[in-house]
């Protein structure tokens, strides 16, 4: 490896963007290939972030500015079609006709949001007054007043929380870490824009592991007067008015529960990207059988993948906040700069050559 | 949450929908469960208390299967019940009732068939747990085909298909249209009927994926009734138990359970102003039919329009109509809520006086106390 090593990431998400700047900043040639028309990924559509209330696009934004780097090379619109190796270098044929050296690769293809339309009893779809947290951060996103479909002021609000997460019906056993908390963010947001509104979230457990989580949670119960029930949602069916019945047992009351809401609000779980999805074909890489991308240790190795020379950073390979996404990605780069500068020692004559861990071997 | 102060200036006065409003387009949520069934060539199994109850369903059935769709069904009286109420009322073992389910795949082997098509949703729930309980535990199946060679020196197959008796009517839906004398329509107004379905929990609540349309939004009857004309209401209580539950009419003292639950829904479903109810489950039809006609008698309430109850048909009485059957051929004089109303919203022509008579004319005597249209 006598050039100066390349490097390509495959995602233009929080994860492959601050990767891509931490590695542009250590030296390293870097193209960031992002599918979309614009990088950013999630965040774009996104209004706030908690514990802090940061605004999701802006971040987005500075992100992207971190990016804007002697080096570093954005291009959108652009998905990779085929790689192959060759000489130790990988060749990937991008969807631009392109071909791109890389002596490292980063995968940051992301994740989905759980289609709850799978979680048909929920109504998403189905029903008008049936939504999900993505459709409410787009709406609080828009700046549009909180209405019902029929253009009424709600009174009532269910959240439901774990959809699609730790759920056997949908496949998915999995916490998706991020969702309790979001709840609790979007619960207060609409309490504040809807003061008169009775707001109520159906929970089985609240996993609110931040520092700052907990007194948000105690916050939305002491100063919004959110009732948070346990007891998973059992349907919600939409009467003549287009309000929804919803039903459930309250597990600590032990009582069965019904209620009418005019909005029904589920928070959706995250789920393995259409890169997890790609990247094993591609890349010949492994995954878990929830589908997210095989990390190498679930300790020490988390930037590994199950192939020499191909990282991982971000929720590819599992349910990350923003704030874990790119503590992930820069831990993404270090290892990467590690196996790179180990790959140029090794190459060189024995007189110059520095002892250093192969990492990935070790592994 | 320090600054929390949730940043809602951006909030704003201008009212808008929401752009969830965009998702609710032609999305199918019974699409996904679509499942194999048979067109020719089926082993009839026959429910225990449909014959005491609804005497024209299944005899209607084999009617539109030969008759009508020209397929070739073999109904034999080697067969028994399936155990499944003694089952599911802790009565009956496990082991005895896989035994007597490998008894009627023995009598399906031996006629020279491979598709079953069953005519109660509670047997059907039973045929499919004991197959699905011999694909996970291959040691049961050996361990049964023993009982059954011991116990009767019969062996068997298990069926290709298994299908219960209303996805053979939703498969052939379209051609009962195409032969229908009369549509799901209020012939005075013009308008279709409303229509709401009942589904037996067993039917797709164990096995989504044996049913069509799954288990939420089932779409074995509301197919039919869309295909004759008619009207589907998504009423809120639409999949909740009629109240049969086995041990909850099975135990007299329960029996408040029961009624208590068919009540639910009629209670939800009342505001649609619902033409007919139509099941395909034995108990469901028995009970939703039946516990009007209680609550009609406790609380003085019926539910159909002018003190008239919401007449509950099977979907081979349903189909039989459509085609232009006899309502007293179909057996709809043993129904405790009056069918009058939907026959004459139909136009369906009957004779008043030959309702409690037999074919011949000769009268079986008329009950006493039953809702009102039942008796005009």
């Amino acid at each position: 490896m006598n050039k100066q090593p390349k490097i390509v990431t495959i995602g233009g998400g929080v994860a492959g963007l601050e990767t891509s700047a931490a590695l542009a900043g250590l030296g390293y040639d870097v193209t960031l290939f992002e599918k979309e028309g614009e990088t950013g990924g999630k965040l774009n559509s996104w209004s706030h972030l908690f514990p802090n209330m940061a605004d999701a696009p802006e971040l987005a934004e500075k992100l992207r500015e971190k990016c804007s780097k002697p080096g570093l090379a954005v291009e959108t619109n652009t998905e990779i079609g085929s790689i192959r190796k060759q000489n130790g270098h990988f060749l990937l044929e991008a969807g631009n006709k392109k071909e791109y050296r890389a002596d490292a690769i980063v995968i940051a293809t992301g994740f989905n949001f759980f289609n709850a339309r799978r979680k048909e009893e929920y109504g998403y779809g189905i029903y008008d007054n049936v939504l999900t947290s993505v459709d409410l951060e787009q709406i609080f996103r828009s700046g549009e007043k909180i209405t019902t479909a029929e253009g009424k002021t709600p009174k009532r609000i269910a959240f439901i929380h774990c959809v699609g997460s730790r759920d056997e019906k949908s496949g998915n056993h999995y916490c998706s870490k991020v969702c309790c908390i979001t709840g609790v963010k979007q619960a207060i947001s609409l309490k504040e824009a809807l003061p008169d509104a009775e707001i109520y979230c159906f929970y089985m457990d609240l996993r609110l592991v931040g520092l700052e989580h907990e007194a948000l949670y105690r916050e939305a119960q002491e100063k919004y007067g959110i009732q948070f029930i346990r007891g998973r949602l059992s349907e919600a069916s939409e009467n003549m008015d287009k309000t929804l019945l919803v039903k459930a047992e309250d597990t600590l009351s032990g009582r069965p529960l019904k209620m009418n809401v005019d909005l029904l609000v589920l928070l959706v779980g995250m789920e393995p990207g259409p890169g997890s999805e790609k990247a094993p074909e591609l890349f010949n890489l492994l995954k878990e059988k929830n589908g997210f991308l095989s990390t190498a240790s679930p300790h020490t190795g988390r930037n590994f993948s199950s192939a020499e020379g191909i990282f991982l950073a971000g929720t590819c390979c599992g349910p990350m906040s923003v704030a874990e996404s790119a503590e992930h990605a820069r831990s993404a780069a270090l290892e990467i700069h590690t196996y790179l500068q180990s790959k140029m020692q090794a190459i060189q004559p024995d007189s110059e050559r520095i002892e250093t861990e192969n990492v990935w071997f070790k592994l | 949450m320090a600054k929390s102060a949730t940043n809602t200036s951006a909030i704003s006065t201008k009212t808008i929908k929401p752009q969830r409003m965009r998702e609710t387009v032609n999305f199918k949520p019974w699409a996904d469960y679509q499942k194999e069934i048979a067109s020719d060539n089926y082993f009839y199994v026959r429910s225990c208390i449909r014959q005491n109850f609804f005497p024209g369903s299944e005899q209607t059935f084999l009617k539109i299967i030969r008759e009508e769709l020209g397929k070739n069904i073999f109904d034999d009286p080697a067969h028994t019940t399936c155990t499944g109420i003694g089952y599911h009322s802790d009565i009956v073992p496990f082991e005895t009732l896989q035994t007597v389910v490998a008894r009627h795949f023995a009598l399906m082997t031996e006629k020279g068939f491979k598709n079953l098509a069953v005519s109660c949703v509670t047997s059907f729930g039973i045929y499919s747990e004991v197959v699905e309980t011999w694909k996970e535990f291959p040691e049961e199946e050996k361990k049964i085909r023993a009982f059954l060679k011991k116990s009767t020196g019969r062996e068997f197959e298990i069926p290709e298909n298994i299908a219960h008796a209303s996805d053979i009517i939703y498969k052939f839906r379209e051609e009962i249209a195409e032969k229908s004398k009369f549509r799901l329509v209020n012939k005075k107004t013009g308008q279709p009927l409303r229509i709401v379905e009942h589904v037996g929990c067993h039917y797709a609540k164990i096995f989504p994926e044996r049913g069509v349309g799954g288990a939420e939004f089932p779409r074995v009857l509301s197919g039919m009734a869309e295909a004759w004309g008619g009207k589907m209401v998504d009423y809120p209580e639409r999949r909740h138990c009629c109240g049969f539950g086995f041990r909850q009419y099975l135990v007299q003292a329960n029996r408040g359970y029961s009624v208590s639950n068919s009540r639910k829904k009629f209670e939800s479903m009342q505001p649609y102003s619902p033409d007919v109810i139509i099941c395909n489950c034995p108990g469901c039809a028995m009970f939703l039919d039946k516990w009007q006609y209680v609550i009609s008698s406790l609380e003085g309430k019926t539910y159909g329009a002018n003190g008239n109850g919401i007449p509950v048909l099977t979907y081979e009485e349903l189909a039989g109509l459509v085609l232009g059957y006899n309502p007293w051929d179909l057996g709809l004089q043993m129904h405790q809520t009056g069918c009058e109303p939907l026959l004459d919203k139909m136009q369906v022509p009957y004779l008043p006086e030959l309702k409690y008579c037999t074919k011949e004319g000769t009268p079986i005597g008329k009950p006493l106390n039953i809702l009102k249209m039942a008796i005009s």
